[in-house]
């Protein structure tokens, strides 16, 4: 019985209709504010090469064009849009570097680097490890590469004495377990797998105490993809995630897996999925392409959620801890 | 996160207002909007670039439309030059022998193996009999995936786990004549258009295959990479169509004009959920409401002009400001609302109060009876709802075929309405993102 409810909301929307016909007074967007840097490290240059070569060609031809006038200034920013930075922490970046007064285009560059870094802020990047065995859920959309990033992930992490187990809760996907399984075979760990159309979250329980009655030190949890909008899909990992946080106490880590190639959506993905499991950190994938991953900035700014690792090809090798500096840079080319 | 265009248009709306032609600074005032929502939607910085001079080019010097501000003279050409560049529904070709050869490519994850088993489905549908080519042999269980698929859309799936992708390829054809398949899907592996060895592959595949369709499949959640992508392939491959994979999510898609620019292919399909009947032929209107985040805006504000008297909205949001909204302006305003059509649609069409109220199903019925029990009080009770007590109630119900109950929840709800009325007239919302333009300010009046 709430109709009436909805029939005043909407005569109101049709009055603002009406008001939109007729006059408008809106407020301009405000730029967010930007906290402090720490210093550079050099690690990923090569790895990001080609990440780096798009971009930095765009701004050496920006730099190099000399006068630093409003269309310079506008130049800049959208070298950064280019690299899906994103048009509010492309402007705010570019509007903290313009107050500092440079004259001199050559230090352009540098400032911008500063900048960036510092609207990545300092967070921690490691993974966190409380429990034995420690639980590690792995969640995003449809074909952002979880389950490469969990084969990666897992082979790096096991050791004999503290083994990884896998749990194939993608119950959807046709084959995803035997894709996991075939990794699980080529490194050497155990996995666990439901029928085809079980429901994950019995999966997840299931993982979960045969980590524990076989001493794991860590179970990955693997998820069906699922774009953040469908709300019976998200409650469905939301299950997920209740059923190992009442069997396991705390899951240590909720992974988001982002697709590098994502666009400004990539912020509306990693306001979702932490509205129902609480991500604690996002993997950026696929920045061995020419994709230079710039929205990692703006979720980063948005949501304070930490990047803590990028995949940068397809060897186990090439999934690597993120360092701020180093990604910056290699988006810059400084 | 994001300013729906028409937001990004209040100002420009209020300053273009009432000019006969649209001047270059009316223009460049709008285009500055249109190009942040442009960015906003992922469209390439260099595509938004090239754009943005085609529609200054039309707009500048147009005669504004007699019903038009000028405002929204410049947001429908954007939306036609959009729709312009989004290009026409396209239908697959008809090759002069069978089988009919579709080659499907694109990166990881964009949702080839999935796209290649819907398109299966849709043309199986339509009488045709289509073979399924498992080609991905790069990742682990690609072809379990394909197989499990065929297996549910009935439709066979040609593999060989043992053989390079070309030579399978020319395998498959040569099956598929036999077997009398007159369409030929196959489904590569997904591979990054940087990836010289992978991408000499592909090349070599579509040599064997001779496609007559090369479709490259795109995430329509990609962001400025779209367009280094679409040019990867190209250097290496020609391309016949584009499929827009995930556009059952919430992004806007401006990867499509991105891929489509650069390529210059139709859009042949867009993916639209997980099902796999989810594959629906490409409408570029659609697609371009959606980039500008507009929902249906200018359908609304053609229904809003024709269906609204202009003196009645003023005053009844005039009342709204002051809070002496009553039930008689409310039953007033109601029926000018529905002579717009189904709430629903409405509701659908409007891009800002449109998200808060996307989950809510109007039931045209229940307004019906809320039409009906306020239709059934006198003017004064409308006036003046306090003074509708026991009798009255029954009365009303009677008149209007309901239960006393079903009027008190009407009272209740209106006074309820009421307050919330008062507070978005003192600038408090109480639903995200609905404000109210114009009503708020009274006070510094």
């Amino acid at each position: 019985m709430e109709f009436v409810y909805i029939a005043v909301a909407l005569v109101i929307i049709g009055l603002v209709v009406f008001w939109f016909i007729r006059s408008r007074d809106t407020d301009a967007p405000t730029a967010p504010a930007a906290t402090a840097a720490p210093t550079a490290t050099r690690s990923l240059r090569d790895r990001l090469a080609k990440t780096r070569g798009a971009l930095s060609d765009r701004l050496g031809g920006v730099l190099s064009g000399g006068k630093l006038d409003d269309e310079f200034w506008s130049d800049i920013e959208d070298s950064l849009v280019a690299a899906d930075v994103g048009v509010a922490a492309a402007s705010s970046a570019v509007a903290a570097v313009r107050k500092r007064g440079v004259e001199d285009p050559a230090d352009v560059r540098g400032l911008l680097a500063d900048e960036l870094v510092s609207l990545l802020g300092g967070e921690d990047r490691g993974l966190a490890k409380t429990a034995s065995p420690s639980v590690l859920l792995v969640v995003g959309v449809n074909g952002s590469g979880k389950t490469t990033t969990i084969a990666k992930l897992a082979q790096q992490l096991s050791t004999p004495e503290s083994p990884v187990l896998l749990g194939a809760a993608d119950t959807f996907r046709a084959a995803a377990a035997d894709q996991l399984k075939t990794w699980a075979n080529r490194i050497g760990v155990d996995i666990v797998t439901g029928q085809s159309g079980a429901d994950p979250a019995s999966v997840a329980y299931d993982s979960y105490h045969a980590a524990k009655a076989r001493g794991a030190g860590i179970v990955m949890v693997d998820t069906a993809g699922r774009l953040h909008s469908k709300s019976n899909l998200m409650d469905e990992l939301g299950k997920v995630a209740r059923v190992l946080r009442r069997e396991a106490g705390e899951i240590d880590e909720v992974l988001l897996v982002l697709d590098g190639t994502t666009g400004q959506n990539a912020i509306d993905q990693a306001k979702a999925f932490t509205d129902v499991v609480g991500v604690s950190g996002i993997v950026l994938t696929k920045l061995d392409g020419t994709a230079r991953g710039g929205v990692a900035i703006a979720v980063e700014q948005d949501l304070g959620i930490p990047v803590k690792y990028i995949g940068v090809g397809e060897g186990v090798e090439d999934l690597i801890p993120f360092q701020p500096e180093a990604f910056v840079d290699a988006l810059l080319g400084t | 996160m994001f300013d729906t265009i028409s937001d990004r248009f209040g100002d420009v709306f209020a300053k273009l207002r009432g000019k006969g032609r649209l001047s270059e600074a009316d223009v460049d005032a709008a285009l500055r909007e249109v190009r942040l929502a442009l960015l906003e939607a992922d469209v390439n910085v260099v595509v938004v670039k090239s754009f943005l001079a085609r529609v200054k080019e039309r707009a500048l010097g147009e005669d504004v439309a007699k019903s038009l501000t000028p405002g929204q003279q410049v947001i429908k050409i954007v939306h036609e030059e959009l729709i312009n560049t989004l290009g026409e529904e396209a239908p697959l070709k008809r090759p002069a022998a069978p089988p009919l050869v579709i080659l499907m490519a694109g990166l990881q994850g964009s949702g080839k193996t999935t796209s290649a088993a819907k398109l299966a489905k849709l043309l199986k549908r339509k009488g045709k009999r289509p073979l399924l080519v498992a080609a991905d042999l790069q990742r682990p269980a690609a072809i379990d995936q394909l197989e499990t698929l065929g297996k549910r859309v009935g439709v066979p799936v040609f593999v060989d786990r043992k053989t390079k992708a070309p030579k399978l390829a020319k395998a498959a054809l040569k099956h598929a004549r036999l077997e009398g398949n007159n369409v030929v899907i196959i489904d590569t592996a997904g591979r990054l258009q940087v990836d010289d060895e992978l991408m000499k592959e592909l090349a070599a595949v579509r040599k064997v295959a001779d496609p007559d369709e090369t479709l490259l499949v795109v995430d329509a959640m990609t962001g400025q990479e779209a367009v280094n992508v679409a040019k990867g392939f190209l250097d290496y491959t020609e391309l016949t169509g584009l499929v827009m994979t995930k556009l059952d999510g919430d992004a806007r898609g401006g990867a499509a004009i991105s891929a489509r620019e650069v390529t210059g292919c139709p859009i042949k399909f867009v993916g639209l959920g997980e099902g796999l009947d989810d594959l629906d032929v490409f409408y570029p209107e659609r697609m371009a409401s959606r980039i500008l985040g507009m929902g249906d805006v200018l359908t609304l504000i053609e229904k809003a002009e024709s269906a609204y008297d202009e003196e009645t909205a003023a005053v009844a949001a005039e009342k709204l400001r002051t809070a002496s909204f009553d039930l008689e302006d409310f039953l007033e305003q109601f029926q000018q609302l529905r002579k717009m059509g189904p709430l629903q649609n409405l509701v659908s069409m409007l891009p800002g109060a449109g998200q808060a109220l996307r989950d809510v199903e109007v039931n045209e019925k229940d307004l019906n009876r809320v039409e009906a029990i306020i239709r059934s009080m006198t003017p004064t009770e409308r006036h003046n709802p306090k003074s509708i007590n026991g009798s009255r109630k029954r009365r009303i119900a009677a008149g209007s075929g309901t239960r006393p109950q079903d009027v008190n929840a009407v009272l209740k709800q209106f006074s309820e309405a009421q307050k919330m009325m008062k507070m978005i007239a003192g600038g408090k919302s109480p639903i995200p993102g609905l404000s109210l333009p114009g009503l708020g300010r009274s006070k510094k009046r």
